[in-house]
């Protein structure tokens, strides 16, 4: 078997054995095995293709298989992987396990919650390895839904109205994703839906890709966050449980990135510089409305939502620059908020679960009472600053570093704008800290609070070490997706 | 006269053979209502083994052959349908085994089986027509006896209604339609599908036939503005008969609907595929807004039927052959989905007498495995991966917009937004909802399970095997 079906396999696999489970042990049994095997062969396959590229390997994708699936419309299940699938495969399966770590303790209904979570991933994973314009779409539908009842059952707060505009929300955009898909297949000729064929082919018309470019980015810029159609996010993170919150903010946002670059930009490359201005002026005002936004919230899974859409608009906004150095950005942006806002989330939800508040006006003095969770929130408080030394810097100095190179005025004073994020971020992020970490525990019942349990501990550190490593040794993985990256940019030039 | 062309009305014979052996067990084996615990013999079994039978005969593509002069066309994507059809009628055999135990019914079972089967066969003759009186025949074959169907539960209020509405706006389309085949035979002075199209021209007079025929069509499909009847009838018949109606009935209309437009119509390609744009936005719109308010489920069942109608239609208006396959493809899926989710409405409102959405919450803390079938069923009819619904919706929209439909298929997208929330709403009643007085727990019979079975089968399988999608494919014409 072809080494990234795994990928879809090992979920398959874990879904059946959840079916069978009897007890919660056999339940954790089969996430823990299961997550595990899944990073592994992340490891294993980022391994693999380094090594294949040193070796010389020179395809745009390696790995590649294809099998012929629905032949009268040319669906085929075909896959593929470069530098930046290889990278976002590696985040999710991290993801996945600390996701599996944090949602340890999750009562009732253990089974199905798992079950969906199992579901979500597989799409996930999928929608990373497929190179066939309608694999990858299914498997894109396949991870939206089962947040509806993944929020709905097991959700907090007002979990009904947000799951129900979530989902809504989503499979609005992907109305217009797939519209804009059978835009693509038709108008380069209907004879393939693989986007390496489409994009060697190149002879979609200018006049269709002015309408199927807008189409398509807009349905993947909705699970991107993509203002003004970001109002999901904030309900939907806020009300989602832990391990879900991460996934969704951790990854699924992501799939809304890496489809605007690998499907609208590379397949309609003149629309995009023709109509790109527009996004660009909408993902800077994602940028900078949502690190406003997220300076006057007062409950702390929505501080870190609208933090998240500044930070996803910071990735689609790089790709809109359509360079090297930036779309490079934007994909260590990918892993960097992926990694930071899951280990944000899954912070929040232990102090949630502790405190049973999330609101910042009735939380003070954590550091004495749990300091392992509050040196840990301090640390993904910087790094989602940007603090040097951890992920946050390396991916938004190389976007603003890139975004700069960008000779004309309009695309300069844009990138002016969005750097003010990073002031407006130390802002929220360093008063909060203050606020909840530090000074006298005014409520006396939080004294009582216990600090981390030990699979609090494991879903926290991994995503620490991550997140440091990726700050202190980026050069692999950069030069790693930055040549990925250059074929697809090359296209602009 | 050659017999031997009787032969290529295999289907038909086959399912003559299986109601004249029901009918002949039902007179031997018909229990006496008059004595107490007068035992039945009919059992369920038997209609089942020989629909089974009848659909393995049915599955076996003849060739392309004709009979009584060209009265009777056969060929294999005919008699793909007519097995899609009967597997439909099976499994619905399988969902009224328990509904046909109750004391009222249980002396009028036989009847039960035969009235279906009947229309089935007059369905049969519909698809297979080749002249508009064939044509006719079938078409009143299969709408008399239905409406003694729907009427079936005579002495509750509900149903005996239900049957006169159907019945009377079932004669009002034949009339329609009637006229429309008359004023067809007007202009061009037969009757034969073959003949037909060397003569239509489009004339004024040939439009008005056209608009006559559709509207009769249309009461059948119920396409919206046709479909007034649909939400009581739907409401107030027997749930198994709602079912068959739904899906079978409606399956087959709109088959014959694509095939009469393409042999007959197919010179006024132009004027009917503009009826058919606007009648398609307006079914799916129009069904999908008054879904989203019923509290009734069979209601709510009613409208999401109209609207999936509408969803058929986009294989009708593309004209080629992809839009057959997917046309017939997306009925074979719906067919699983719809059924699966009257199974499961069948069986609750016979075990607790509950009907609303309401009545629903917290159906999943004391059922769950009828709750996540349920679940499953509703995933595909909005077109969820990985469920087929989401395979058979995207072929048709494919089909539609690759006969350059564009907007029209953005419309449709847009609505299965909408039509995503109404569906939720059930999902969110059983899954989400809490309540005090939840449906009890209990066990369903063999039959039932055998139905959900099947249906939740073709579901998962359909989208992964994609065999079936090409052996339709290769039958399937066009324009």
């Amino acid at each position: 078997m072809n080494l990234l079906s795994i990928f879809v396999f090992i979920p398959m696999l874990m879904l059946f054995g959840l079916w069978l489970s009897r007890n919660i042990k056999q339940i954790r049994a089969v996430m823990v095995t299961g997550a595990s095997a899944l990073l592994i062969s992340a490891v294993v396959l980022t391994i693999a293709y380094l090594n294949a590229r040193h070796n010389g390997a020179t395809g745009e994708m390696l790995f590649q298989a294809d099998i012929p699936w629905f032949p009268a419309l040319h669906v085929h299940y075909s896959v593929g992987v470069d530098g930046i699938s290889v990278a976002m495969l590696l985040l999710s399966s991290i993801i996945v396990l600390t996701g599996t770590f944090a949602s340890w303790r999750l009562q009732p209904l253990t089974k199905e919650y798992f079950l969906w979570f199992t579901l979500l991933s597989a799409g996930v994973f999928g929608f990373f390895i497929s190179t066939d314009l309608f694999t990858m779409f299914m498997f894109y539908e396949v991870a939206l839904i089962p947040m509806y009842l993944l929020i709905g059952v097991w959700g907090s707060g007002k979990k009904e109205y947000a799951a129900m505009k979530l989902t809504l929300m989503l499979m609005g955009g992907s109305a217009f994703l797939l519209i804009g898909i059978l835009g693509i297949y038709y108008g380069s000729g209907g004879t393939t839906m693989n986007l390496l064929e489409i994009a060697k082919l190149h002879n979609i018309p200018i006049a269709q890709q002015r309408i199927w470019f807008p189409l398509t980015f807009l349905g993947f810029g909705v699970l991107g966050a993509l203002f003004p159609f970001h109002t999901w996010s904030p309900d939907g993170h806020a009300s989602a449980p832990t391990a879900v919150s991460m996934l969704h903010a951790g990854v699924l946002m992501k799939l809304g990135g890496y489809g605007c670059f690998r499907i609208a930009m590379y397949l309609m490359p003149e629309a995009a510089q023709e109509l790109g201005w527009i996004f660009l002026i909408l993902t800077g005002i994602s940028v900078v409305y949502g690190a406003f936004s997220a300076c006057v919230q007062t409950d702390l899974k929505y501080i870190n939502a609208y933090s998240s859409v500044s930070h996803c608009g910071l990735v689609l906004f790089a790709i809109l620059m359509m360079n090297q150095t930036a779309c490079t950005g934007a994909v260590l942006q990918m892993l960097s908020h992926g990694l930071m806002t899951a280990l944000f989330f899954a912070l929040i939800g232990m102090i949630y679960g502790r405190t049973h508040t999330r609101d910042v006006r009735e939380l003070s003095g954590l550091m004495k009472i749990m300091p392992f969770l509050s040196v840990c929130y301090v640390i993904a408080g910087l790094a989602n600053l940007g603090l040097p030394g951890l992920s946050g810097f390396i991916a938004e100095m190389t976007i603003f570093n890139g975004a700069f190179q960008h000779p004309d005025v309009f695309h300069r004073t844009w990138t002016i704008i969005a750097c003010t994020s990073i002031v407006i971020t130390a802002v929220y992020i360093l008063r909060l800290v203050g606020k909840i970490l530090y000074g006298t525990c005014t409520n006396k019942h939080h004294l009582t609070l216990t600090d981390a349990t030990w699979d609090e501990r494991t879903a926290v550190i991994i995503l620490i070490v991550c997140v440091a490593g990726l700050g202190l040794a980026p050069l692999w993985i950069s030069n790693m997706i930055g040549d990925s990256v250059s074929p697809l940019v090359a296209i602009f030039n | 006269m050659d017999y031997s062309q009787f032969f290529v009305l295999k289907e038909e014979l086959s399912l003559i053979a299986v109601i004249v052996i029901l009918f002949i067990a039902d007179l031997f084996f018909c229990p006496d209502a008059h004595k107490e615990g007068g035992k039945t013999h009919l059992n369920t079994m038997l209609p089942v083994i020989l629909l089974v039978i009848h659909t393995l005969i049915t599955i076996v593509p003849g060739p392309v052959a004709e009979a009584f002069g060209g009265m009777y066309h056969n060929g294999p994507i005919q008699s793909i349908v007519k097995s899609i059809l009967s597997i439909g009628t099976l499994i619905v055999f399988l969902m009224a085994h328990e509904w046909l135990r109750r004391p009222d019914t249980i002396i009028k079972q036989g009847e039960f089986y035969i009235l279906t089967l009947s229309t089935l066969l007059g369905m049969y003759f519909m698809i297979s027509a080749g002249h508009f009186l064939m044509f006719f025949i079938g078409l009143e074959t299969a709408s008399v006896p239905m409406a003694a169907l729907v009427a079936f539960d005579k002495y509750r209020h509900h149903s005996a209604e239900a049957g006169a509405k159907y019945i009377l706006t079932a004669l009002f389309s034949s009339g329609l339609l009637l006229y429309g085949i008359s004023m067809i035979y007007g202009t061009v002075g037969t009757l034969y599908f073959n003949d037909i199209p060397a003569h239509i021209s489009g004339n004024a007079m040939q439009i008005m036939a056209f608009v006559f025929f559709f509207a009769g069509m249309g009461f059948k499909i119920s396409l919206v503005p046709f479909h007034l009847w649909t939400a009581d009838v739907y409401e107030g018949a027997p749930s198994t008969v709602t079912a068959y109606l739904s899906v079978v009935s409606k399956g087959s209309a709109a088959f014959v609907l694509m095939t009469v437009l393409i042999k007959v119509f197919a010179p006024m390609v132009a004027q009917w595929q503009e009826v058919l744009y606007w009648v398609i936005i307006a079914s799916i719109t129009l069904a999908n807004l008054f879904a989203l308010r019923q509290e009734n489920l069979k209601r709510l069942m009613a409208f999401s039927s109209i609207s999936q109608a509408g969803y058929i239609m986009l294989g009708v208006i593309s004209g080629t052959s992809q839009g057959m396959a997917s046309l017939v493809y997306y009925i074979l899926i719906y067919l699983f989905a719809n059924l699966a989710v009257f199974t499961v409405i069948t069986i609750i409102a016979l075990r607790s007498q509950r009907f609303t959405l309401e009545e629903y919450n917290g159906l999943y803390t004391t059922n769950p495995k009828l709750a996540f079938l349920m679940t499953l069923s509703l995933f595909s009819l909005a077109g969820i991966p990985p469920f087929a619904g989401f395979f058979s919706k995207f072929f048709i929209f494919a089909a539609a917009f690759h006969s350059g439909f564009h907007l029209l298929v953005f419309i449709a997208l847009v609505n299965t937004v909408l039509s995503l929330y109404y569906y939720l709403k059930i999902v969110k009643a059983m899954y989400i909802n809490k309540s005090e007085d939840p449906i009890v727990s209990f066990r369903s019979d063999n039959y039932t399970r055998a139905s959900l079975v099947i249906c939740t089968f073709g579901i998962i399988a359909l989208s992964f095997v994609s065999i079936i999608y090409q052996y339709i494919d290769k039958f399937s014409f066009g324009l």
